[in-house]
């Protein structure tokens, strides 16, 4: 397989290189979702054309239009937007709920490390779906509710990877000599701890977002994310799924389109992962 | 021993008794009162007064989740708002069909799994590792229920091979496409620690001791370093028999497998509480307790785990 360097000199290979193209445009598409739209694809999502009911893929509609006449290929375009903010979204407030937590527990140790840990367990013990019915159940569903169900699912897994790297980094020398120099302990913790860790958080998080843009396709799938009219590439499988044999068109584009977008990252984040320590836990 | 397996019980007491925490102040938080929740709304008037005398809705919230625990002893998960059967029956019903759609799956993800990671581990570098890898980030990435959507339209649909959904009365051939659906995410998992555990295990002195013993490649790789090279995979497919629970929501509503998935989305999809919250509460319950029985069954095959637990 080739392989380019890249600037650290190291190398990366071809699929890395790759992955990292697709996001690269995922991300741009999703930010110029409206102007694309309009300018490229010269159609509009939300449009229903009811001459045009379930066309297949062809020269007005490139990717053919849905069960209510509506351009598919606008609708996967502007459905990105909600698939890469609710993953990323959610990966970084995880993150910031799971290193708060995990930093206290892995720092204090004692009871305080005890009860966060029970804490953690907990909500590592409930299966992730069913835990985001049941606030689904509570909390209106749209994009608030999608983001709190993913978020309160994953937190404790990066609480729990945190505690155990606080753990150890707080018996190294230098977190000791910061401690004897009388540094208060949010420093010890914050400019010393915390930046050690950092690299590995940002890459475990990193290998987490394919997972959580899965979760949130699968929660628009049921119902329960984002709702229509506004596209979503789950809840667009789930509104053509009775036409399948019809026209599996309408099911197999905005599923491709989740696929390549999970694989993406997938592929990038097993790379930063052995970029930075071959021996990283799965 | 006997203390981890104690330490073991005594840390699960607790994880069982949160999530009842969180199933109840979900419960809470529902909109409605909590009695009618629990209760169903056309359950007869005996056992909404037990359930009202158990809660008090009046009373402070710690009493009433007492009350709460109370109940689900008496293995009281209310009744559906819509079929007025009790929850618990109705999840005795379903469960039966979930384990036996998870075991198929689980069977299709280890076979298919460990023989897709000795291939890669065997032909390392060429182009069947390579295939290999991209099948197993393919699999980990593919929404379950868009491979669902898509086996049924090439199988059922188009080839006609397969039966597109249902049960069929028991009949194998139902089985196979929703097994398939909700095995491939583990089948990718498994290849890979596989792949991983093989190499690590062919590169050990032993292997190349019975290689010099002039054994052939296959006899090697079979039988001296299979064995060793499935225990990690092994505690994997364990670990990983709750995540059947997530991927069962999504692959028995495609298919329409009268289990606990589909009885879950039911619930949602009429809002009918006592079902979601007695699906939610199983499922978690469920997944607890088959992560401790997997745990203590290792510790009782492996004997170097037990001299880790330090007893």
């Amino acid at each position: 397989m080739p392989e380019y360097r890249t600037a650290s000199g190291h190398f990366a290979p071809l699929s890395a290189v790759i992955a990292a193209a697709i996001l690269a445009v995922l991300l741009i598409t999703a930010l110029a979702a409206p102007l694309i739209t309009r300018h490229v694809i010269k159609q509009d999502p939300y449009a229903m054309d009811l001459d045009a009911l379930r066309q297949p893929p062809g020269k007005d509609h490139l990717l053919g239009t849905d069960s209510k006449g509506r351009d598919l290929l606008a609708r996967i375009v502007h459905g990105s937007r909600i698939s890469l903010f609710v993953g990323f979204s959610a990966a970084i407030l995880s993150l910031v709920i799971g290193v708060l937590f995990g930093l206290t527990a892995g720092y204090f140790g004692g009871m305080v490390d005890l009860v966060l840990s029970r804490i953690f367990d907990i909500f590592l013990a409930f299966p992730s779906l069913l835990l985001a019915i049941g606030i689904s159940a509570v909390i209106p569903p749209g994009l608030g509710s999608a983001m709190l169900a993913i978020t309160l699912v994953s937190w404790a897994g990066f609480a729990r990877l945190i505690r155990g790297m606080t753990l150890s980094l707080k018996e190294l020398t230098f977190v000791e000599a910061s401690q004897a120099l009388g540094a208060s302990t949010g420093r010890t913790i914050f400019r010393h701890i915390l930046p050690n860790a950092a690299p590995l958080l940002l890459v475990a998080a990193g290998l987490r977002v394919g997972g959580f843009i899965l979760i949130e396709s699968s929660l628009s799938f049921l119902g329960l994310g984002v709702q229509p009219p506004t596209p979503t590439w789950g809840s667009m499988i789930s509104l053509n799924r009775a036409y399948i044999n019809a026209a599996p068109w309408m099911v197999i584009f905005p599923g491709l389109a989740i696929s390549m977008t999970v694989i993406a990252c997938n592929i990038l984040g097993d790379h930063l992962r052995d970029r930075l320590d071959p021996r990283f836990p799965d | 021993m006997f203390l981890y397996f104690l330490k073991r019980l005594l840390l699960f007491v607790p994880t069982l008794l949160g999530i009842t925490i969180i199933t109840f102040l979900l419960m809470q938080a529902l909109p409605g009162d909590p009695v009618q929740t629990l209760a169903g709304e056309r359950a007869d008037p005996g056992t909404i007064e037990r359930i009202r005398a158990e809660l008090g809705t009046d009373r402070p919230l710690p009493v009433q989740y007492i009350g709460y625990l109370k109940l689900l002893l008496q293995g009281e998960l209310g009744r559906s708002y819509y079929t007025n059967r009790r929850v618990t029956d109705e999840l005795a019903q379903k469960f039966p069909n979930t384990v036996k759609l998870a075991l198929a799956a689980v069977l299709f993800a280890s076979v298919g799994g460990v023989a897709l990671g000795i291939l890669a581990a065997v032909r390392r570098d060429t182009l069947w590792d390579r295939l290999a890898s991209f099948l197993s980030v393919g699999g980990i990435s593919l929404p379950v229920f868009w491979l669902g959507l898509t086996l049924m339209l090439i199988f059922a649909l188009h080839l006609r091979w397969l039966p597109p959904s249902g049960m069929g009365n028991g009949h194998p051939a139902y089985l196979i496409l929703p097994a398939v659906t909700l095995g491939t995410f583990s089948l990718a998992y498994i290849s890979r620690v596989t792949r991983s555990s093989m190499i690590e295990t062919l590169s050990q002195p032993y292997i190349a001791a019975a290689r010099a013993k002039g054994l052939s490649g296959r006899v090697v790789v079979l039988k001296h370093a299979l064995k060793n090279a499935l225990v990690p995979v092994v505690t994997l497919i364990g670990l990983d028999l709750g995540s059947y629970l997530n991927g069962a929501v999504l692959t028995e509503t495609i298919f329409g497998w009268d289990g606990l998935g589909r009885y879950a989305l039911d619930g949602i999809m009429k809002r009918d509480y006592p079902v979601i919250m007695g699906v939610v509460l199983f499922g978690a319950a469920l997944f607890v307790i088959m992560n401790l029985l997997v745990d203590l069954t290792y510790h009782l095959l492996d004997p170097r785990m037990r001299v880790q637990s330090g007893s």
